[in-house]
């Protein structure tokens, strides 16, 4: 079972969180299911509160797997991207931010199958990052074999699952990956590991539409306003105006 | 077998800037004008609402997809070259309008050194200044003959600009005055100017008002939005072919525009030395069809143009072993050697950077061209130092930190949201020369999805490439220091051209030039061996200039416009070869 222990004061607000937010959270801390804070968290109780329950329970809809089919490559990715990008003081960490889920809606479109990269042999998979990605697999293939892989290191070094580890057993692995250490069949685990780091910064700060960045927590911590019409009557001011964001949805006018 | 269709008087491939400005001269000219475009037809409505950094500046959702073909890559002649496989590496212009919907709007003509470098270095330092190894050529045209096309083409676009102190005197204004200016732009201005440079605003695509151009197209005042390079403008505020000369060639009953027409051979006859047509398939049912025409213009990219003339066997290949040889010579351009310099952090300084537009920015051009004195450098040529107010989104700002940020976990996520909108990078645009062992051709090893064979690039830098970029650096720390920023940092310079091909500047392989055993094509974008095909674009720059290709692609477009209605006219070369003998 994971260690909760060692996620304390992941239940601390931001300064400027809300209520609605703050009762959000209470419902990640309360969830129990196995399978730990990941699951409990995001297939946890739903929020009851009076306002916006209707939109959180179809927003907590919309965050299945689709693209990973075990639950285990997913609970590893989950933990990964949280030492990527961790919870602290200053707000939110991956998990929270629905990032594991982000990832795995982008690994189920185009982008995980490579559908607008040059495919075609020969291979070079060795020579990737002096030029690029030479790999024959997919973005979604080298997601699982780095996970996987991950897992196996894990057991072999610590004799435990990589979600189950301490946060500094993790990025012992995690900078193994990094520095390509770890040898990988048809990918260097440096190439999978900066997908992992891109891909988990994207899902914090991209917009909410695709899966991360719950409720623009990500755009709050860092004061970005979101997408707007134009700030012709504000570019020229001295002092850094800080506003509550706007969605794409919102900028867009709302659903049809 | 191709169906062959009936015969018109243009066709026009790849419509960006270039097929765009002679798709709109030839329609208002009466000239039955067929262009054809590989990618989608576009129109503002595919831009609005569309502001999604993750969409178009992390995947990159309007560059060319890579599926069917790319360019091959390497730094050595003998070595295995590479496909550039993603769109991280390798971003092109697609659809209707090309690299220019996407570009920022940075707008500067030449220097009349950049198109005379070689004679006017000689002139002034002697031959002994110039590289061995170094293809250094003059473009065949003077600034004072470009003068009134580059205005043709800010007057069309509706450039936002103000007079560069240090630039030759514009005959005309700007269109428009320049966009405003904020605190950035204004630190950096003051502190240029206490170091005795000469700081203006960059000349913006951009728009600072509404406008008209002389076509009666209207682009309207920028918002500062942000999403702008790497977006389509959601307001008609950026000048694009989309807003501008596409319209005015659809206004013409006899202008066609045929989308998702993938071009893949020129039609020549070799005996008669004409070009009679293109062949292309469409893209949606698979046919093949042949398209005559009386003059052929290739205006595609420069990798495509280049790629064309080779699939169709069209002018000497260029091979480095013998030197002989002219498609796919002098392969050039703003490859990563340029645009480093210097990033400042500003502890007790937030700006409100995630506002701006493409080309909103301030620049200094002391160290263009050779407006400095190059006699105890080891480099020829240069570049303006420029700060640019883009607009940054949530996604960049996170790689916009001081070095010593770890990459990672808790030590990243706080300095990155601490130095969030603290970040200002200032850059040389600096010239990128050509060289003997820098060249196109076509790749042994891979095809696209018909079984072409892709281009192959082989590129590395050469001294000058090494030592102009270490001097930017330094001149731009120097003015970080003076912007008073808290942690200075010099860009690190890449060892050697690492197959990134980002940014979209690279040119040449097609040059123009006055003598045909150095240059493909005259100063009217006509071949030399061909009379009635012109290739029009950044393919014709024999050297990278100091500054961003755009302008002078447009201005050369409306050249070639007039060389090919003069052509029609007259027939024959427009242009008369310097060299006694003109090449077979």
């Amino acid at each position: 079972m994971v260690d909760k222990d060692k996620n304390k004061g992941h239940t601390e607000e931001p300064e400027n969180a809300s209520r609605r937010d703050f009762l959000k959270k209470s419902g990640y801390a309360a969830g129990g299911v196995a399978g730990g804070l990941v699951l409990g968290g995001l297939f946890g109780q739903f929020d009851t509160a009076e306002e916006g329950a209707n939109s959180d329970q179809v927003e907590q809809l919309q965050n299945a797997r689709t693209f990973f089919k075990r639950r285990e490559d997913f609970e590893t990715l989950a933990y990964a991207s949280e030492r990527i990008y961790p919870e602290d003081e200053n707000g939110p960490g991956a998990i929270k931010l629905g990032v594991p889920y982000f990832i795995d809606k982008q690994l189920a479109g185009y982008y995980g199958y490579n559908a607008k990269t040059y495919m075609k042999g020969p291979f070079q998979p060795q020579k990737s990052g002096e030029y690029g990605l030479q790999t024959k697999l997919n973005r979604g293939e080298v997601f699982l074999h780095g996970l996987r892989k991950m897992q196996e290191v894990s057991q072999k070094d610590f004799g435990s699952k990589f979600a189950e580890l301490e946060g500094e057993q993790q990025d012992e692995i995690l900078r193994k990956f990094e520095a390509n250490e770890i040898k990988l069949k048809g990918v260097q685990s440096s190439i999978f590991f900066e997908l992992l780091r891109q891909t988990t910064i994207e899902g914090v700060y991209s917009d909410p539409v695709y899966g991360g960045n719950k409720d623009m927590q990500g755009w709050k911590m860092i004061e970005y306003p979101g997408p707007r019409m134009g700030w012709a009557s504000e570019i020229d001011a001295e002092e850094f105006l800080s506003k509550e964001p706007m969605s794409l949805k919102e900028y867009q006018g709302g659903n049809l | 077998m191709a169906t062959k269709l009936d015969k018109v008087d243009v066709v026009v491939v790849g419509v960006g800037w270039a097929g765009g400005i002679i798709s709109a001269e030839m329609a208002k000219a009466g000239k039955n004008v067929v262009a054809l475009e590989r990618g989608e037809h576009r129109e503002r409505s595919d831009y609005i609402g569309q502001k999604d950094e993750l969409k178009y500046d992390s995947r990159y959702e309007i560059m060319q997809p890579l599926s069917s073909d790319t360019v091959t890559s390497r730094n050595e002649i003998g070595e295995t070259a590479l496909p550039i496989r993603t769109r991280e590496q390798m971003q092109l212009g697609f659809d209707v309008g090309g690299a220019s919907v996407h570009w920022a709007g940075a707008t500067y003509r030449y220097w009349p050194y950049d198109f005379e470098m070689r004679s006017k270095t000689i002139e002034r330092y002697g031959e002994d200044k110039i590289p061995e190894d170094m293809n250094l050529q003059d473009w065949g045209i003077t600034y004072e003959e470009m003068e009134p096309y580059y205005d043709k083409w800010e007057k069309m676009a509706g450039i936002s600009g103000e007079q560069d102190p240090l630039a030759p005197k514009r005959k005309n204004e700007w269109p428009n005055p320049p966009l405003k200016e904020t605190p950035p732009l204004k630190l950096f201005k003051d502190a240029t100017s206490n170091l005795g440079l000469h700081p203006f605003q960059v000349a913006a695509g951009n728009m600072s008002q509404n406008y008209t151009n002389p076509d009666g197209q209207t682009l309207n005042a920028c918002m500062y939005c942000s999403f702008c390079t790497r977006h389509g403008c959601d307001f008609s505020a950026k000048s694009d072919p989309i807003a501008t000369v596409v319209p005015t060639a659809l206004e013409h009953d006899n202008f066609e525009l045929r989308t998702r027409a993938y071009v893949r051979r020129v039609l020549y006859d070799s005996g008669n030395k004409q070009a009679t047509g293109v062949m292309y398939v469409d893209e949606e049912t698979g046919e093949e069809f042949e398209q005559p025409a009386d003059v052929v213009v290739l205006s595609a990219f420069a990798f495509t143009n280049n790629r064309l003339l080779m699939l169709s066997g069209i002018g000497e290949q260029y091979d480095p072993e013998t030197r002989q040889g002219i498609i796919g010579r002098n392969f050039n351009g703003q490859y990563n050697s340029s645009f480093h310099g210097a990033r400042g952090f500003f502890k007790n300084k937030r700006f409100n950077l995630y506002m701006g537009a493409g080309a909103l920015g301030a620049a200094v051009n002391d160290y263009a061209a050779d407006n400095f004195d190059h006699s105890d450098l080891d480099f020829i040529g240069g570049g303006a130092i420029e700060l640019r107010q883009y607009g940054d989104a949530a996604i960049k700002s996170n790689y916009i930190v001081p070095s010593d940020t770890p990459r990672w976990g808790k030590g990243f996520k706080e300095n990155s949201l601490f130095y969030a909108y603290r970040g200002l990078h200032i850059w040389y645009t600096a010239t990128a020369m050509s060289y003997w062992h820098n060249y196109l051709d076509l790749d042994p090893n891979y095809t696209d999805e018909y079984g072409d064979p892709l281009l192959r690039a082989t590129y590395k830098f050469g001294e000058n490439e090494r030592n102009i970029g270490k001097f930017g650096v330094e001149k731009c720390r120097e003015i970080m220091e003076e912007m008073g920023a808290d942690i200075v940092e010099e860009d690190a310079l890449p060892e050697e051209f690492d197959h990134v091909y980002a940014g979209g500047h690279y040119t040449g392989g097609v040059v123009m030039g006055d003598d045909p055993e150095t240059s493909a094509v005259n100063n009217y974008l006509q071949m030399w061996d061909v009379d009635n095909l012109f290739v029009v674009g950044g393919s014709a720059f024999p050297q990278f200039g100091s500054h961003h290709p755009t302008p002078t692609i447009g201005a050369l477009a409306y050249r070639a416009a007039e060389g090919i209605e003069k052509y029609m006219n007259e027939g024959g070369q427009l242009a008369k070869a310097k060299a006694k003998s003109q090449k077979a």
